[in-house]
């Protein structure tokens, strides 16, 4: 099996109902019901789990699958949509707000082939660099982390049950293991641009070598931080001996799949607008994020979600599908759950990003504190399956 | 978003000397030629005065060529105004979600579901006083096939180069400037052809409700469902409609409104049921001007609207043979109704 090295995450069982192909479920061997995330610079730890270890808190799956299944449900509706692949866009033409004489009141696309197409309704899901929001002259806000993602596959030494997706704070960038099955899982390891570049650099043993370091070392840990996280986990168990949880062991990586090193830059993102008149932005069109929550994919998800509801309530009440009323509720919902999602990412990345001692003591008593209260958690699962 | 909104509306009260709603509705362009009068009289001379002003009033679809081009930039314009969700109709837009859903739940229920998508498909529906198209148009896209009519030759020609752009509404949807008792006079194309009337914010307007009540009689199909929506005759509609709107906030021009000719709900009831329409529902209506949303309430006091059902043929008692059996089972039709 090769697997591809770009995985989504998706925290949120509640979009699966789109995937109902046979083809999905079979592949679908990575449920895992744990998630393990540190901090490299003290002994804090917070896992999330559902009780019992009965029902799964994510899956886990891979990009192609998804697509995959996408296109064959693409298939069965053939006679409603059509697919035109290997076309590119090379222009657009954005109606008037008011009539005017002769002038078709639609979007306008013109193709690469000279093909030209009008439609009520343009939706632009090309992307963080999207063109249909540069041409609509949306306004983003955005930045660029000075960081770059390194994605790899991970044989690991030995087969194990691995259903736990572990994720660790180093000081330059989370490092994170995604399970693929029981014996590789996916790497992403966000890191500085040099960084990164040199990790590209290493030949495959010493790749493994800096994981396993990665994951294991603690040379980051002071003697201050590791006093006073100690004490306060004491506290902790103290008030609330029932919480906290076993500590498992990440599994150690023995080698990488063959040709399957790659980085990517990393930032931030967000459009102002997500509509325009005849116009929605959804996925990473309209909004952007870090990997390190594992949530761009999921956001994209919610994005179609609301929009196909509203679109189909609009229909059945025979609107124009490109008037302002259900897009402008698109955006309102949608703006809503985004932008907090996304300062806590942002929030997240800023505050793992530093070696100094008061940030460390400060994340490290709130990752524990975290830990020991079961309701906070289950807030952040249940925000993070919305 | 809340924000443009509100400011909208201060300038509004503020500004704007035409429409704008706290009752939903009207229109200054209603207003310059309203239904004031049924009489004949009346409608002929708008016909005359729409026939001289414009060489070509009816503007067919396929032969938009024929049309003269200043005669379709006036109604561009005037569909500015009138289609523009935010404008001066903003209430008449979103008084669609509730009486869309009104017209389409009611008609699912008497004729059972159709093809998914297209819920109305082959259902006949006749659009009174349909103004630029705000209704005709949503009920065209749900499948129905739909004629939009309406006196004023301005309104009509908007709607047709509205709907000509959208090729989901160019087979179904047609327009004519006619007068509904024109269109039911015996013999014309109207009687008896309808599975559907809607007479949306239009009875407020209208001097003679009998006359009106029976043509629509005439057009329906028996069973045909014949759909109202217009505002309650009481102190609460008084205050808002007529003082607040017109007379203290200058919304609406002075005289838009006829007090008098406000109908209330259970005089509504009363007329129809005496001209063979049996009231199946009637439901209250409130329109929030900060929000610019309709909802359905339960008190009819300011806006209602009303699904009344044409009673099936009931047969002259007097002159038919009792014996004959086509009598017998009418009458037992009539009965059953009234029962």
């Amino acid at each position: 099996k090769i697997f591809s090295f770009t995985v989504s995450e998706m925290m949120c069982l509640n979009y699966l109902f789109y995937f109902d192909t046979q083809l999905f479920w079979d592949t679908l061997t990575n449920i895992y019901p744990l998630s393990n995330v540190w901090d490299a610079c003290s002994d804090a730890l917070i896992t999330f789990d559902k009780e019992n270890l009965q029902d799964e808190l994510a899956y886990i799956v891979e990009n192609n699958i998804i697509v995959a299944a996408l296109t064959k449900q693409l298939e069965n509706l053939s006679d409603q949509v059509r697919v035109q692949y290997k076309s590119k866009v090379v222009k657009y033409i954005w109606p008037k707000s008011h009539q005017v004489a002769d002038a078709i009141p639609w979007v306008q696309v013109t193709l690469a082939n000279g093909q030209t197409l009008q439609t009520k309704l343009l939706i632009g899901a090309d992307g963080p660099n999207s063109m249909v929001r540069r041409e609509a002259g949306i306004p983003t806000v955005k930045w660029n982390y000075d960081q770059s993602a390194v994605v790899a596959v991970l044989h690991l030494s030995e087969p194990t049950e691995n259903n736990v997706a572990w994720q660790r704070f180093l000081p330059t960038g989370p490092i994170a293991m995604l399970p693929l099955s029981d014996t590789e899982s996916s790497l992403v390891w966000s890191t500085s641009h040099r960084h990164a570049e040199e990790l590209l650099q290493l030949d495959e043993e010493s790749f493994v070598d800096s994981i396993n370091t990665a994951f294991w070392s603690n040379e980051n840990h002071s003697e201050l931080v590791e006093t006073a996280g100690s004490l306060f986990r004491t506290a902790l168990s103290v008030l609330m001996p029932s919480a906290g949880s076993a500590r498992q062991l990440p599994p150690s990586v023995a080698g990488i799949g063959p040709k399957s090193r790659v980085m990517f830059p990393l930032g931030m993102g967000h459009a102002s607008e997500y509509i325009r008149h005849r116009v929605a932005l959804i996925g990473d069109a309209a909004h952007r994020v870090h990997p390190l929550a594992g949530q761009g994919a999921n956001l994209g998800f919610g994005d179609v979600a609301c929009l196909t509801q509203l679109l189909s309530q609009a229909a059945f009440n025979g609107k124009d599908l490109g008037a302002m009323q259900h897009l402008l509720e698109y955006e309102t919902v949608r703006q809503r759950h985004n932008l907090p999602m996304m300062a806590a990412i942002d929030l997240m990345k800023r505050l793992y990003s530093t070696n100094a001692a008061p940030m460390v003591v400060l994340r490290t008593f709130g990752l524990q504190a975290t830990n020991t209260l079961p309701a906070m958690k289950a807030q952040i699962m249940a925000f993070a399956s919305k | 978003m809340y924000s443009k909104k509100f400011g909208q509306l201060i300038l509004g009260f503020c500004t704007r000397c035409s429409t704008s709603v706290v009752n939903g509705t009207p229109t200054s362009i209603r207003n310059t030629i309203s239904w004031t009068s049924v009489c004949k009289h009346h409608t002929q001379f708008l016909e005359r005065r729409s026939q001289m002003g414009f060489a070509h009033v009816r503007i067919r679809s396929a032969s938009k060529t024929t049309v003269d081009p200043n005669e379709v930039k006036r109604f561009q314009l005037l569909a500015n105004k009138w289609w523009n969700e935010q404008g001066d109709f903003a209430a008449l837009h979103s008084m669609n979600d509730l009486r869309v859903p009104f017209i389409r739940d009611n008609l699912l229920n008497a004729h059972g579901g159709r093809r998914p998508g297209k819920p109305l498909a082959g259902l006949r529906i006749l659009d009174v006083g349909c103004g630029g198209g705000l209704l005709t148009e949503p009920l065209g896209r749900l499948g129905a096939d739909v004629l939009g009519i309406d006196p004023v030759a301005d309104s009509i020609g908007t709607a047709e180069v509205h709907a000509w752009h959208d090729p989901d509404l160019r087979g179904n949807v047609r327009y004519r400037a006619i007068t509904l008792e024109e269109l039911s006079e015996k013999g014309g194309q109207g009687a008896g052809q309808f599975d559907a009337v809607v007479a949306s914010e239009v009875v407020e307007h209208l001097a003679d409700l009998e006359t009106f009540t029976l043509c629509c009689n005439q057009v329906l199909k028996p069973g045909g469902s014949l759909f109202i929506t217009t505002i309650n005759k009481t102190q609460l509609s008084y205050a808002l409609a007529i003082v607040a709107a017109e007379e203290v906030l200058h919304i609406v021009p002075s005289g838009t409104h006829d007090w008098d000719k406000f109908v209330s709900p259970m005089e509504l009831e009363r007329l129809l049921e005496s001209n063979g329409f049996h009231v199946e529902s009637i439901r209250g209506m409130l329109y929030n001007p900060l929000s610019g949303a309709w909802s359905w309430t339960e008190s009819t006091s300011i806006n209602y609207a009303l699904h009344a059902v044409k009673l099936e043929e009931e047969p002259n008692l007097d002159e038919d043979d009792p014996e004959d059996p086509t009598v017998i089972v009418a009458q037992a039709k009539a009965r059953r109704w009234y029962n």
